[in-house]
């Protein structure tokens, strides 16, 4: 097992080389031209190649990679071309939001989710079954940020449950900072419980056909025990692994309802330093979100141990 | 008073199509406590079904019973969803045909044990686990407390039926209900399996009803049998009786069908006897006798009038106009 581990996590080392490595050559593949954008529209070509050569671009293409790649690997990801700052520092600024509306999304789906899935499988084939599987496809095929502008509208603007936008942070206190989230991460969860949900309900169903179930009916196990303890945990796996899948869902989806919700974290930053062609940002929030998800991704493997005693590592 | 008397069961299913499968269809019978009852036919007779219902484990719908199944005088078909869940894995318990996906792949095998002990005798944890143990034992698994942590994949398709046996009798159940519980075994393993649920039986003192085509397995350890067709009971006898003097034909063909072992060897060219034809759709209701179709014996009357059934020999019933009958001494 810990083997198996130490195995896993350097495994990750070449997927996260050649993540840096597309990262990188986003310099080169998008258009449009930093030194340009910094030197403005008043400058010469000569203004425009001295501001390259002082930011390094006139080198060649593996000598500046390997160069930013060991600054990365010792936790330097540069200096933002546009503020000056060090983007370490500014992402770790931003990073609280970001992180609560993410956990709190992906908390919240699992949640509803889940048990959705598996009262559908349930009763297939009845209205339950067929609202559920109605909810799951508007709930992927209605985009973000239509369901947050409705959210905020209704429980914000309308009912005044919530606060319309914006973040409080954590250290303000539990429920200050939860309210801010709800609409967000509802708006957020939509797709992902979608997802989620339907995904349950085909494994169980399939689970609930097995010879075991009957075994356990003829015990005299309770629906619920029979559902939850020894179907459920037979889906397990294919279900935590589409949860995992599914953070991409959400690193993408978070950009967007930062913007709608005006939340001041990574997804706003993001977008900024896009417009701006803040290269050294835009390179490592994509590195730290490509991070998280490689990492997600191998805490779920090795989740499945929990769940099923045959995968042994 | 029977510790089991079904009477009249009917098991239909509708189907897709608008139409009613008759699974079972009037199919009466009574289990002695501590008796072994043999059913048997071929596949598709009903057998499976009929042990599903008694335990009520068919789905409604598309599932429908009628008639009335009374176990220790409480009609089974009454009670209700939660009565039942008190009766199944307690005072019922069933085995099934599948060791090697009956048992659930994620719980431990002390888990699944324990899971009816502490259902319906309300133990703890640990004392359900110590009983697990205890029944691992009584199944005749060696190193029961190092099994009781295991899961199935780490067990033989053998000892995953003596784990199926052990959590059918933990609750010390007064009913049996075996489903084919030797048809994916070897045969060695048969044996073994069928060696254990007779010992067991005389220590635990339950009935059991034996679901089977194997009629070995029924010269083995059953006392009283019960042919199965088409959803019908077409005859009932006791274990010698029955292979002594089948009454009814589609017994007499069943047990010509039986192949002796050398029996090639030994110079015997002869093709083993079959019952042509296969078991009649169960969709119709069936004019005349079921057998119908496939009796070598047929006649006009048996395709026009469906046979009672009726006692041809002393506790030896068959339903067939042509069986001989014996005169019924007093």
């Amino acid at each position: 097992m810990f083997a198996y581990i130490i195995r896993r996590v350097l495994a990750t080392i070449p997927v996260m080389v050649v993540v840096a490595l597309f990262v990188f050559s986003l310099l080169y593949l998008a258009p449009g031209d930093p030194a340009a954008v910094i030197a403005g529209d008043q400058a010469t070509p000569a203004d425009v190649e001295r501001i390259r050569a002082s930011l390094g671009l006139d080198r060649p293409f593996v000598v500046r990679f390997s160069e930013w790649a060991w600054h990365i690997i010792r936790g330097d990801l540069g200096i933002s071309i546009f503020t000056n700052l060090p983007v370490s520092r500014m992402i770790a600024q931003r990073i609280e939001p970001t992180l609560s509306l993410m956990v709190v999304t992906l908390v919240l789906a699992v949640v509803i989710a889940v048990p959705m899935g598996v009262v559908a499988a349930w009763k297939a084939g009845s209205w339950i079954d067929r609202a559920v599987m109605a909810f799951a496809v508007l709930g992927f095929s209605v985009p973000v940020f239509v369901v947050g502008y409705v959210l905020a509208y209704y429980f914000a603007l309308g009912l005044d449950w919530f606060p319309v936008q914006g973040y409080t942070p954590l250290s303000q206190g539990f429920g200050p900072w939860l309210s801010n989230l709800v609409l967000p991460a509802v708006a957020l969860s939509s797709a992902y419980i979608a997802l989620i949900a339907r995904i349950t309900r085909a494994t169980m169903l399939e689970v609930l056909q097995q010879d075991y179930i009957r075994t356990a009916r003829a015990k005299g196990a309770g629906q619920r025990t029979i559902l939850f303890l020894h179907a459920l945990k037979n889906a397990a796996v294919p279900i935590v692994t589409v949860i995992g899948i599914g953070i991409a869902l959400l690193i993408g989806g978070a950009v967007i309802t930062e913007s709608v919700f005006a939340i001041p974290g990574l997804g706003r930053l993001t977008i900024d330093a896009i417009l701006r062609r803040d290269y050294p940002v835009i390179q490592g929030v994509v590195l730290l979100f490509s991070f998280v998800y490689v990492l997600v991704n191998l805490l779920i493997d090795l989740s499945y141990t929990l769940f099923d005693p045959r995968i042994r590592y | 008073m029977a510790l089991l008397e079904v009477e009249n069961l009917q098991t239909h299913f509708r189907t897709p199509d608008g139409g009613v499968n008759r699974a079972v269809d009037g199919l009466s019978f009574s289990v002695e406590a501590g008796e072994t009852v043999a059913i048997v036919g071929e596949s598709g007779c009903g057998k499976s079904v009929t042990s599903m219902s008694i335990l009520r484990l068919i789905p409604e719908p598309p599932g429908q019973l009628a008639g009335s199944i009374r176990f220790q005088g409480k009609d089974l078909l009454k009670l209700t969803e939660r009565e039942m869940r008190a009766i199944r894995g307690n005072e019922i318990s069933m085995i099934f045909q599948e060791p090697m996906t009956s048992l659930n792949p994620v719980l431990s095998i002390g888990q699944q044990i324990g899971e009816a002990l502490r259902l319906h005798q309300g133990l703890s944890k640990q004392q359900a686990e110590a009983k697990a143990v205890e029944m691992l034992t009584l199944v005749g698994i060696p190193a029961p407390d190092k099994r009781v942590k295991e899961y199935p994949h780490q067990l033989s398709g053998g000892m995953r039926q003596r784990v199926m046996i052990a959590i059918a009798l933990a609750c010390n159940p007064k009913l049996l209900i075996a489903d084919e519980p030797t048809t994916a075994l070897d045969v060695t393993i048969q044996a073994q399996i069928l060696d254990l649920m007779r010992d067991l039986k005389h220590r635990v003192g339950a009935a059991i009803v034996l679901i089977t085509h194997d009629l070995g397995v029924v010269a083995e350890v059953a006392e009283r049998v019960i042919v199965m067709y088409a959803g019908r009971k077409v005859e009932e006898a006791n274990v010698a009786d029955l292979f002594r003097n089948p009454r009814h034909p589609y017994t007499q063909g069943l047990l010509g069908a039986v192949p002796k072992l050398g029996s090639s060897l030994e110079g015997e060219t002869e093709r083993l006897a079959e019952i042509p034809g296969l078991v009649p759709s169960l969709k119709q209701k069936i004019q005349g006798c079921v057998f119908a179709s496939r009796c070598p014996k047929v006649t006009e009357l048996c395709r026009e009038v469906a046979p009672a059934l009726e006692e041809k020999a002393p506790r030896h019933v068959a339903a067939c106009h042509y069986a001989e009958r014996e005169a019924i001494a007093a």
